[in-house]
């Protein structure tokens, strides 16, 4: 696939819950291996076009693509199983799993075994599960989590925790990855390991990200381009420098007249 | 008069000894050596059918009524496992667990009372190509609708309903026919034929419990298919619907259901009693091992996942509905397979017996066993029919003829101060020998490739 196609692709995107417009019109293209941070004040829908693109909500209007294949009417399974992975803005982790189990789940679309292999325990149960344990260990060996294996999840702290979770997205193999504020509650010590995390995974897995983000740093540290949203509208595209001077981004975090405070 | 001293020592020991028999069980299960697994599971179904069945003067060791809460532990641990899967596993709180258990032993007591009582098999012929159809027309709409995305659920489930709805007619028509060549093989009265046979009697009721588990499936199939859509709170209030609906169509079974054998309010009699030790523990034995296969699978860790977190597991490209249905089925197969056993151990049924408050009785055992834990649901069963029943009522029954009432008050009493002390549940999630998890052992990883 060359560079220029678009692996994700949304037009006129719309979302209303009841009379309240959460998403108008939002419009946005992504290509193959970029960095892309969607930014916007609180509120302004954000993670409404993550769970829209995600499956977990329905649009009311608007069109979404994925490797040019409309993804209208699938069910959020389906959606991943195509190749598109998120986190959540707070941590979703199964927290009374092994963190190993946690992982685990994200195999099994293609475990390579199904219900009867396991009920049997078939000689196809065995392999394709002991394959599944190794590929899951070498993973959790990737983002230095091998020694937390069998605890509990819950039990593990805040920012390993969050690697916990962005393993387990990647587990399921996607092409897109959608990161919903991943920094929020990090440290700035466990923010530098996060920036670099993202850094090594997309390298290292080919990945195409979206990244939702307040803290400005990591936006404008590793961002290549900045849509920014506000009132469910997109009101500025750019690069990090392009947006950091934009008026109504500005205006939008700071309110009127504060331009030159920023 | 005073409570039995003797008695109660009797029972409380009757209650560990119990309780050590299902750990050697779970133990024996788990050992790595096939050979001390083959001995040890004989050796526990041999120890308690000796115990039966070795008489010291004229009592036999275990005497009837211990003997009938053993069986009864037996099929509770199999209804209780079925719902622990439901709600403890998969996070699905269901009231329906009684409803499926009673659709099981009716189904499978029809089956076995025509068959014994009226010398036909067409009722056993009806159910087994019933649930073979049904089964069928299930699984190929099943793939077949996987085409389509963005089915309304309902839609699907009017296609499910016609299928089987025409799977039943078929196996009604086809299963007299065939009824009207087999039953010849019954002979008569005088020259008695080979189905006539206690073997094939024996055959005709493992036939029927087995259809009945699968039956009680194919019903939940229908039945979770639209209402698993709801929120746990209102999947809750939908099966004890369930329950209620089928509770009632048992009540009146001779009136508004053609079934004029089942007699309705008054109770089912002259079902055989077939069911033997081997049978309640071999059927029990299957449910135990299937469970365990199932939780510690990539299926079971999805099934957990739901449970754990609907949104992420959505997230992690895991079909929730489907996993859902499949939970349900499952653990309704289990409900109506012990059904099947408790209806021929006891020989008679009473729409009571699966009514609105038995119906709470597996939720108290896997509350009070350990939601999520296979061992402790195992063990509560066993331990709570021999304390309910075995040591409470007899003991209460002692002290006066109302007394045994007070067994009502003495266990919600129990159980709330268990939930006070021990919110887990008594066993938590510790499991024994065979139910424990597979240890993952930690590698030296090098960091190869996982993609």
């Amino acid at each position: 696939m060359s560079n220029d196609v678009p692996i994700l692709e949304i037009q006129g995107l719309t979302k209303f819950f009841g009379g309240l417009r959460a998403v108008n019109d939002f419009s946005m293209a992504i290509r193959r291996s970029e960095l892309v941070g969607l930014i916007g004040p609180n509120g302004a829908g954000k993670t409404t076009v993550f769970n829209l693109i995600t499956g977990l909500y329905k649009a009311s209007g608007g069109e979404i693509s994925f490797l040019g294949a409309s993804l209208a009417g699938m069910e959020p399974f389906e959606i991943t199983q195509l190749g598109i992975g998120r986190t959540f803005q707070n941590i979703r982790l199964f927290p009374d799993l092994t963190v190993l189990d946690n992982v685990r789940i994200a195999y099994h679309p293609h475990a390579g075994y199904g219900f009867f292999d396991s009920i049997l325990r078939t000689s196809r149960y065995t392999a394709k599960e002991r394959e599944l344990t190794e590929q899951a260990q070498d993973f959790l060996a990737i983002f230095k989590l091998e020694r937390f294996q069998d605890e509990i999840a819950k039990n593990l702290p805040y920012g390993e925790q969050r690697r916990v979770e962005i393993a387990r997205a990647l587990a399921a193999n996607p092409r897109l990855l959608l990161l919903d504020e991943p920094a929020a509650g990090m440290n700035p010590n466990e923010i530098m390991n996060l920036m670099e995390l993202i850094d090594f995974i997309r390298k290292r897995f080919d990945l195409t990200i979206l990244l939702i983000e307040h803290q400005m740093r990591v936006v404008m540290g590793i961002c290549e381009r900045i849509t920014v949203m506000d009132f469910g509208e997109v009101i500025a595209r750019g690069t990090p420098k392009e947006i950091q001077s934009n008026e109504r981004v500005i205006e939008a975090y700071l309110g009127k007249g504060a331009g030159h405070a920023a | 008069m005073q409570p039995n001293l003797g008695f109660l020592l009797g029972s409380i020991v009757k209650i560990v000894l119990v309780l050590a028999w299902v750990y050697g069980l779970l133990q024996v299960m788990g050992s790595a050596s096939k050979w001390v697994r083959i001995a040890g599971i004989v050796a526990a179904f041999g120890i308690v059918q000796l115990a039966i069945s070795i008489k010291i003067g004229n009592q036999p060791i275990l005497n009837n009524f211990d003997t009938g809460l053993l069986f009864q532990g037996a099929t509770m641990a199999m209804v209780a496992l079925g719902l622990n899967l439901i709600y403890g596993f998969n996070g699905q709180f269901s009231l329906g667990q009684y409803g499926f258990y009673g659709l099981g032993a009716y189904a499978a007591a029809y089956a076995t009372y025509k068959w014994t009582n009226e010398k036909t098999a067409s009722a056993l012929l009806v159910l087994l190509l019933f649930v073979i159809l049904a089964g069928a027309v299930i699984i190929g709409l099943r793939r077949f609708l996987k085409r389509f995305t963005a089915l309304p659920v309902l839609s699907a489930f009017t296609l499910y309903l016609i299928g089987v709805i025409i799977a039943g007619a078929v196996a009604v028509v086809a299963g007299n026919a065939l009824a009207s060549v087999v039953n010849p093989l019954f002979g008569t009265k005088e020259a008695p034929g080979i189905l006539a046979s206690n073997a094939a009697l024996q055959a005709a009721f493992v036939v029927a419990v087995i259809c009945a588990g699968a039956f009680a499936a194919v019903v939940s199939f229908l039945f979770g298919l639209p209402v698993l859509t709801l929120g746990s709170d209102y999947f809750g209030i939908a099966t004890l619907g369930f329950t209620i609906v089928v509770n009632t169509l048992l009540v009146n079974s001779d009136t508004i259901l053609p079934f004029p054998e089942m007699k309705g309010g008054r109770g089912m009699i002259g079902i055989p009693k077939v069911t033997t030790w081997f049978w309640a523990f071999l059927f029990l034995l299957i449910v135990i091992i299937v469970m365990r296969n199932m939780i510690y699978s990539s299926t079971g860790r999805a099934t957990m996942s739901v449970r754990e977190d609907e949104t992420a597991a959505k997230a992690m490209g895991i079909d929730i509905a489907g996993n859902k249905l499949l939970a349900f089925v499952v653990g309704s197969l289990f409900a109506g397979l012990a059904g099947g056993v408790y209806a021929h151990y006891i020989g008679f049924l009473s729409p009571d017996t699966f009514g609105f408050l038995p119906g709470f009785n597996p939720l108290i055992i896997i509350v009070f066993g350990g939601l999520g834990s296979m061992t402790g649901t195992i063990a509560a069963s066993f331990g709570w029919l021999f304390f309910l029943e075995g040591l409470l009522r007899v003991l209460l029954g002692q002290m006066g003829t109302e007394a045994p009432t007070w067994r009502f008050v003495l266990y919600p009493i129990a159980l709330l101060l268990l939930m006070l002390l021990r919110p887990q549940g008594l066993l938590g999630k510790i499991e024994w020998g065979f139910l424990r998890a597979p240890v993952v052992k930690p590698r030296a990883t090098t960091a190869t490739a996982a993609k």
